[in-house]
């Protein structure tokens, strides 16, 4: 053997169909009698109604990586996951895996409300492959991970939906196991819990063991992950987390290619129309462009405009906001009393370089252009390009410390620590 | 690579074959941890808790003393009062029926386990047969006293009850692997399996001694796995009831058979159920 780390994951070739409208569909004896001559019919033919959620799936993993599945909804993500945790067989193709399995796909399978946190850690962990006296022996740090100590006792259908979400978690943490799949259990809880359940499978990959997580928070994945795969019915690409999911942010929408996004006139916009947006980029200053920038570094935005009518006034707005669009800073071309520009009728090009410090996670920025003479608002196109900003500077010196990224925006600042304050006696 | 990694490989759907036992025997504290969750939910909450293990047969032992011993007048065998000849019908009746409707409903009631969580699938009927056998012992010894207040003399046969406690498990087993994987993709099973419980109850001597029905049949009737079951558990805790004999033969074949053909059918039909259920 060569000093790679082994394999714990093999997927060759997989791919997985399911029958619409056959089988599925007949869960009463008397309609599958009456669909047996169609039913064989189509079980001998091509049948229009086969759905392959996933097709000639093909990678491996090493033991100690931490591999991200990305990929839009329906893309198949979760049905990879219940190929490789053997929930569900592939119709073709073989998987291997090496070592034992643990599947997270929900928190706290199985728990029986009637029954309390103890006994459902019990049930819950042996559900989960473990032995009671592996479980007798974690017990105690499951029950302290949970942090629901005086609870334990209590039937579960008691617990506020934190608790039984905690619980259930601890007790997957606390698996001896391999190979730990987790399907997307970070979108419950609070998010210190979040924090909490990142740190801990943060863990487990350092510990040499492996972790395959399917997520949809981008943010979670590039910091877990040590290798995304971007899924949609098969492996689109796989790579470095940064590079796969700034493309997967590219792919999400359509209307933007690369590091431009075109505005269409019917895109969905606000204002009194004398001039529309017609596209909008983004590059770095020496004019590279992307959407991906590092963290700290300044960029150009770049917006053409149709303008039918003459502005005598014109002064823009780029606003920059989160992925849900909340408006977070704000750059306008008439701040520091610059003046306002004359617009006349044609196409027209504005660039603007904008230096702020933005945390590292997904952003949009909004677009606008005033008449200034008139107070009014010309064109606003809110979604107007996504962005991303890594947890990288450019040139490998600065990195965002923390595990969770509390704000957008990293202000510069200046600590002193002062002498000792005198305490009143 | 070290040796202790266990290599694990999954291919499509295979046609027939056993349950790995290997893993079985790995999994065994989750049969036991989902039997005892389905004795411990079952009196939660409940003011008088596990007597109702008590109050079931007994009650139903009674009922049946008033309107087929007293006012139908059926005869129970010589030395023993129909009382007590219903309650040792009950007691076993209420094992069989309880483990064969759980068993028969554990697939479709653990939807949750079964698409979110990857195990061997068998160990859930496998659990749901087992949880009767608690209210089986509690109304074991229910029946012991009552034999004790009757003054009914102990048999040695008694010691002989496990082998029947088995060989009722065995085809309730049987039986309820089909039913339990059938039900994932058919519905029907639903509905069939309480009616054929109820027809059941009329086809086994439960409440008659099997000395009622007449001799020309008794070979049809025999057919029926229970029917040796129940004499079987008769013969081993009452007095004077005849040495079942054969028909013991025949649930100990038909048994077997069924538990067989039942795992291997159950594990074919689990390959696909977190795509059905």
């Amino acid at each position: 053997m060569s000093s790679e780390p082994a394999l714990a994951l093999r997927v060759e070739q997989v791919g997985k169909r399911y029958r619409l409208g056959t089988g599925v569909h007949h869960n009463l004896l008397a309609e599958r009698l009456g669909a047996g001559l169609r039913g064989w019919r189509r079980r001998h033919g091509e049948d229009a109604q086969d759905f392959w959620p996933l097709r000639d799936v093909d990678f491996e993993v090493r033991r100690g990586e931490a591999l991200g599945l990305i990929g839009r909804n329906g893309a198949g993500k979760s049905t990879l996951l219940k190929l490789i945790s053997r929930i569900t067989r592939p119709t073709t193709g073989r998987i291997e895996s090496w070592g034992r399995i643990a599947t997270l796909l929900e928190v706290g399978t199985g728990f029986h409300p009637e029954l309390t946190g103890r006994e459902n850690v019990y049930l819950n962990g042996a559900i989960l492959g473990m032995r009671r006296r592996e479980i007798d022996m974690r017990f105690d740090a499951i029950a302290d991970f949970a942090g629901i100590d005086q609870f334990l006792d209590t039937p579960v259908k008691r617990y506020s939906s934190g608790m039984f979400v905690r619980l259930g978690f601890a007790v997957a943490a606390h698996l001896e196991t391999d190979i730990l799949l987790v399907d997307e259990v970070l979108a419950v809880g609070d998010s210190e819990f979040q924090r909490k359940c990142l740190g801990k499978m943060q863990d487990v990959a350092q510990e040499g063991r492996t972790v395959v997580f399917v997520s949809h928070n981008m943010h979670a994945v590039q910091r877990l992950c040590t290798r995304v795969l971007l899924i949609d019915g098969g492996v689109i690409d796989d790579g470095a987390p940064d590079d796969v999911v700034a493309k997967y942010l590219d792919e999400v929408d359509p209307s933007q290619t690369g590091a431009m996004a075109r505005i269409a006139p019917d895109a969905e916009r606000q204002g009194s129309g004398e001039a529309r947006l017609t596209s909008v980029g983004m590059s770095t200053v020496s004019d590279e462009p992307t959407t991906s920038l590092y963290l700290g570094q300044p960029f150009v935005v770049t917006m053409t405009y149709d303008v039918r009518a003459q502005i005598a006034e014109a002064a823009w707005e780029v606003g920059l906001c989160t992925a849900d669009g909340e408006r977070i800073v704000t750059a306008q071309s008439i701040d520091y009393s610059a003046p306002t520009l004359p617009l006349a009728t044609g196409s027209h090009r504005v660039d603007v370089e904008i230096r702020t410090f933005l945390l590292p996670g997904d952003y949009r920025l909004e677009i606008q252009l005033h008449d200034a003479a008139k107070e009014a608002t010309i064109d606003c196109v809110q979604r107007a390009l996504r962005f991303h900003v890594l947890n990288a500077a450019e040139h490998g010196d600065d990195r965002y410390p923390w595990q969770s990224v509390r704000g957008y925006v990293r202000p510069e600042s200046t600590w002193t620590l002062g002498a000792e304050m005198e305490t009143k006696a | 690579m070290s040796a202790d990694v266990q290599r694990t490989v999954t291919e499509p759907a295979q046609r027939w074959e056993l349950p790995p036992l290997r893993q079985l025997w790995d999994y065994r504290d989750l049969v036991y941890l989902l039997a005892r969750r389905d004795v411990a939910v079952r009196y939660k909450q409940t003011v008088i808790g596990a007597l109702w293990a008590v109050v079931q047969p007994v009650s139903l032992a009674i009922v049946f003393s008033v309107f087929l011993g007293f006012i139908a007048k059926l005869p129970a065998p010589e030395g023993v009062p129909y009382a007590v000849f219903a309650l040792a019908g009950m007691t076993m009746w209420l094992l069989f029926s309880g483990s064969l409707m759980r068993t028969a409903d554990s697939t479709l009631s653990s939807v949750a386990l079964i698409s979110k969580v990857y195990f061997p699938r068998v160990i859930i009927p496998l659990s749901a047969v087992l949880a009767p056998v608690v209210d089986f012992a509690v109304a074991f010894v229910v029946l012991l006293i009552a034999l004790a207040i009757y003054g009914v003399e102990l048999q040695v046969n008694l010691l002989l009850t496990p082998v029947m406690l088995l060989l009722a498990l065995v085809v309730a087993l049987g039986a309820g692997l089909w039913l339990s994987a059938l039900a994932v993709r058919y519905r029907d099973v639903q509905q069939l399996v309480p009616f054929t419980i109820q027809v059941l109850l009329f086809a086994t001597p439960v409440l008659y001694p099997l000395s009622q029905v007449p001799d020309h049949v008794q070979w049809v009737y025999a057919l029926n796995p229970l029917v040796g079951v129940m004499e079987g558990f008769r013969w081993a805790t009452l007095p004077g009831a005849d040495a079942p004999g054969w028909m013991l033969v025949i649930p100990a074949v038909t048994g077997t058979l069924m538990l067989v053909s039942g795992l291997l059918y159950f594990q074919r039909a689990e390959q696909d159920f977190a795509d059905v259920i």
